[in-house]
């Protein structure tokens, strides 16, 4: 959802005269970058000479810019940015995708057993989230805890991440093996929302390493001894994942603020 | 328009910029701050107490990234509760911790950019912002080097940077002249005078020395508690020729926790 200053604040901040705090002006200047509406608010309140100033420096700007060498190339900032999460990352995604592999392999080779990436969706995510938001594994995790941006968005920030490579190497495994697109990509999310709000009262990493323990052994191999598909990854249960994954969704979003703090549990 | 420093307009929007009553922070299940009541405004503010007496912990908490337990906590004229914008109050913070994670292999730049980014600066802001306050730690020649390349002191300087990336009206630096040599301790008064002219500069250090040439005011603490807040010339006037100690400084320092555990052991 985004909030819109509010019209006081956007004539404050047009105001040359006006006396807004720092933080103030950033909150507006960060909305204005994404938000046209607003920044044609803020054209609007200037007045005719503060006008006639912007065109006269943009005039010169634009003549600057036609007299003087080639811009620098941009830099990839936003690869800088998420480069040491990709490196964390890679063994375990590594790992995800090969026993995906195996599974696929797996099942062209013993066609009898019930269906391992159904089996596997669920948990394949698991170790990804839990490296992307444990305190073991950043480097600079008090440093960021601190920051303005730490919280619930940067978690699902970087659980997206995960989720990128997982998802489509799930989509990828259950097209090669016949099982049901529903029936791996919905209990893979519904075990990621899960994750993430039983992590906001025991940490991600422990809240994954329970729920990759209990499905393992609740439902992985009692599935392997009957050599039979669990209830729970029957095709008439996709609608209880997608409600399941909608809730669990929700109840991490109201939990938000557990993660804005630096927790001994991650 | 006139843009103003949060730091600037602090002595006229709070009275204080740092104001605690009674507060009681856990470590762990230790509470290592308890009961303390702590008053700072605009300067430069040396904190000191014995190993165990719970610095790191109230910098944790001045921080925000520790949930304080219990008391009131006050930081840039919000209370910081449960119900407190703890974006808007951590915009106007910076923040060097104890055990300062850095990624080896960002550049100083990316670092201090990518830092700038987490403390939600406009994105226009941030390159300028990093090469300010590169600068001002004198690591523009290094601007380009991979953190892993830098040498202890150059490290700590990449840290403060980071700290005041975002100019922040509250600055916290914990144990900030660990590794440096004595000339570079020097250039760091220096840098700390500098810093605190128009900011809170709260400073935890085991170094009496360091506070008395660089701090306009000494903050002793023990078990969690407030000993003393005074000027280092009243510091220094507490010591008598009896107490331990290689300074003037020293001495006081050691004749106040002297008479702060008698009055416990009582």
């Amino acid at each position: 959802m985004t909030t819109h200053p509010s019209p006081a604040v956007i004539a404050r901040y047009a105001d040359r005269e006006a006396d807004l705090d720092e933080v103030m002006v950033w909150s507006v200047e960060v909305h204005l970058e994404d938000c046209a509406d607003c920044r044609a608010l803020v054209a609007a309140g200037t007045a005719d000479d503060t006008q006639a100033l912007l065109a006269r420096v943009a005039a010169a700007v634009d003549r600057g810019i036609a007299a003087g060498p080639a811009p620098a190339p941009r830099r990839r900032w936003s690869a800088a940015r998420n480069r040491w999460l990709v490196w964390r990352l890679m063994p375990w995604l590594t790992m995800t995708v090969a026993v995906l592999g195996c599974a696929v392999l797996l099942q062209a080779v013993r066609p009898s057993l019930p269906s391992l990436v159904a089996m596997l969706a669920p948990v394949a995510p698991l170790p990804g989230v839990a490296i992307a938001w444990s305190r073991r594994h950043d480097p600079a995790w008090e440093l960021i805890a601190g920051t303005p941006a730490a919280g619930l968005t940067m978690l699902l920030r970087r659980t997206a991440g995960v989720l990128a490579v997982v998802v489509p190497a799930l989509a990828l495994a259950s097209t090669r093996t016949g099982v049901s697109l529903a029936l791996t990509l919905l209990p893979c999310l519904a075990f990621t929302a899960a994750t993430i709000a039983l992590g906001a009262f025991i940490g991600v990493r422990l809240a994954a390493l329970a729920l990759g323990s209990v499905w393992t052994l609740a439902v992985v191999l009692p599935a392997m001894d009957t050599a039979e598909l669990p209830l729970v990854l029957q095709p008439g249960s996709t609608l209880v994942w997608a409600l399941l994954t909608l809730v669990l969704a929700g109840l991490a979003a109201t939990r938000a603020d557990n993660f804005r703090r630096l927790a001994s549990h991650n | 328009m006139r843009t103003v420093s949060a730091a600037e307009t602090a002595p006229t929007t709070y009275p204080w910029a740092v104001h605690a009553e009674g507060l009681r922070v856990r470590a762990g299940r230790h509470l290592a701050v308890d009961g303390l009541d702590l008053a700072l405004g605009t300067g430069v503010h040396g904190l000191l107490g014995p190993n165990g007496a719970g610095k790191t912990t109230l910098m944790r908490a001045l921080a925000t990234v520790l949930k304080p337990a219990g008391g009131r906590l006050t930081l840039l004229g919000e209370a910081v509760d449960g119900r407190a914008d703890l974006r808007r109050v951590r915009r106007g913070l910076g923040y060097l911790p104890q055990q300062f994670g850095f990624y080896p292999r960002f550049t100083v730049r990316e670092f201090v950019e990518y830092m700038a980014w987490l403390k939600e600066m406009p994105k226009t802001a941030v390159p300028g912002a990093a090469q300010r306050a590169i600068e001002r730690v004198g690591l523009a020649a290094k601007a380009g080097a991979r953190m892993k390349t830098l040498s202890g002191g150059m490290l700590r300087r990449a840290g403060i940077a980071q700290a005041i990336v975002n100019d922040p009206a509250v600055l916290l630096l914990d144990e900030p002249t660990v590794g440096l040599d004595p000339e570079q301790r020097l250039d760091f008064r220096e840098l700390l005078r500098d810093l605190g002219v128009d900011s809170c500069l709260l400073v935890s250090t085991h170094l009496v020395e360091d506070v008395v040439a660089a701090c306009t005011d000494v903050v002793l603490v023990n078990e969690g508690r407030l000993v003393y807040q005074g000027t280092p010339d009243d510091l220094i006037a507490r010591g008598g020729a009896g107490d331990p100690g290689d300074s003037p400084a020293e001495r006081g320092y050691s004749a106040l926790l002297r008479r702060h555990r008698a009055e416990t052991d009582r």
